[in-house]
């Protein structure tokens, strides 16, 4: 539990000063997950010692976000005045999104005749 | 009476109380999540913001008091931002043969998700800062802040329309994707995780764990890809449509 922790705070601070140190428009624990992929490339054997814990944090990813979802309350008077717009758009716009990547994916599947692996 | 007045006073302004209701709140959500059969609009997240909401309305407390506690669970989002390479690399091999797929969806995903937005919101009479704050809703927070900070939005509104996005995707994705048919595990993560960042990536991790990895990789892509265009492409796209 404290050593698989470690391993994935340690490449959290790595991409944090990384990002920082070199003024990168992406944030810290996204370079730091990128750094652990090539690290465990480099290393297998390390996925054994920080799957189990990686397998926990991830089940329960969707806990991690209520507290900065709560932040709403402080901006429902500003929502207001746009909500119906914003509502819309946000609705709109996501079903779109999903469509349209699943359609390019799909389609570039079957253009390159790539196998069906859809397990 | 003054008793109860005197421990509330105390439990209000300490963080073992906001983080132990944030924990609670987030288990009756599931609870009522796995209560509905898995519907997935008994969403947890918004179960347990709404619960939340509640409760600092009706007790008064300000949102700054009660994330003093629940900064301790708002923490862990970069450890587990982190613990995405695990998956990632267990499904290399998949990954590896999907790349070409992936980078056609990421760029249609992506480009869909904020032209559609703004173009809509537009129309509706949204004008000025909140549509800039709106051209990056799809991607991680993080990012989604930077971007529009950089392009001239409100930080604030963003990170609230990022929430609204991600809670979206997680719920309209598995009946939109059920009802277009598509069976294709990669293809249903992948355009989640890249319409509806991490709240829509963990809801991808309940469905299936070959989604939810591909859900991973949309995601990390997606904020890359926003990062670097959403600057370029965002402000003259909204100067055109307001003018």
């Amino acid at each position: 539990m404290i050593l698989p922790l470690a391993i994935l705070l340690g490449f959290q601070l790595l991409g944090e000063i990384t990002a920082r140190g070199f003024g990168l428009p992406l944030p810290g624990p996204v370079l730091g997950m990128a750094f652990l992929f090539l690290a465990l490339t480099a290393w297998p054997r390390l996925a054994a010692r920080i799957t189990d814990t990686a397998r926990g944090l991830l089940g329960h990813l969707s806990l991690l976000f209520v507290p900065a979802g709560v932040g709403i309350v402080g901006h429902l008077g500003e929502m207001q005045a746009d909500g119906a717009g914003l509502a819309l758009a946000i609705v709109g716009s996501t079903a779109l999104a999903i469509m349209a990547g699943v359609g390019a994916f799909l389609a570039v599947v079957r253009l390159t005749g790539g196998a069906g692996d859809a397990g | 009476m003054s008793d109860v007045t005197r421990i509330w006073t105390y439990l209000s302004a300490d963080p073992l109380l906001w983080l132990t209701l944030t924990l609670v709140a987030y288990l009756i959500g599931d609870a009522a999540f796995v209560a509905s059969g898995r519907r997935p609009l008994v969403n947890p997240v918004l179960l347990a913001v709404a619960i939340l909401a509640v409760v600092l309305r009706l007790t008064g407390t300000p949102y700054q008091t009660y994330f003093a506690g629940a900064q301790f669970v708002h923490f862990m989002l970069g450890p587990a931002t982190v613990a995405l390479a695990v998956p990632l690399h267990a499904n290399l091999p998949r990954i590896r043969a999907s790349a070409l797929p992936m980078a056609a969806a990421l760029v249609a995903g992506a480009l869909t998700g904020m032209v559609s937005a703004v173009l809509i919101a537009a129309a509706m009479g949204v004008t000025g800062q909140t549509l800039l704050s709106l051209a990056p809703k799809s991607v991680t927070a993080p990012v989604a802040l930077g971007v529009s900070e950089a392009i001239g939005g409100s930080p604030t509104l963003t990170a609230v329309l990022v929430i609204l996005t991600g809670i979206t995707g997680a719920i309209i994705a598995t009946p939109l994707l059920n009802a277009l048919g598509v069976k294709d595990w990669r293809a249903r993560g992948f355009a989640v995780g890249v319409a509806s960042h991490g709240i829509g990536t963990a809801r991808a991790f309940q469905v299936n764990e070959t989604a939810g990895a591909f859900a991973g990789i949309g995601m990390g892509l997606n904020a890359l890809l926003t990062a670097l265009v959403a600057p370029l492409l965002a402000p003259p796209l909204i100067a055109l449509l307001t003018h």
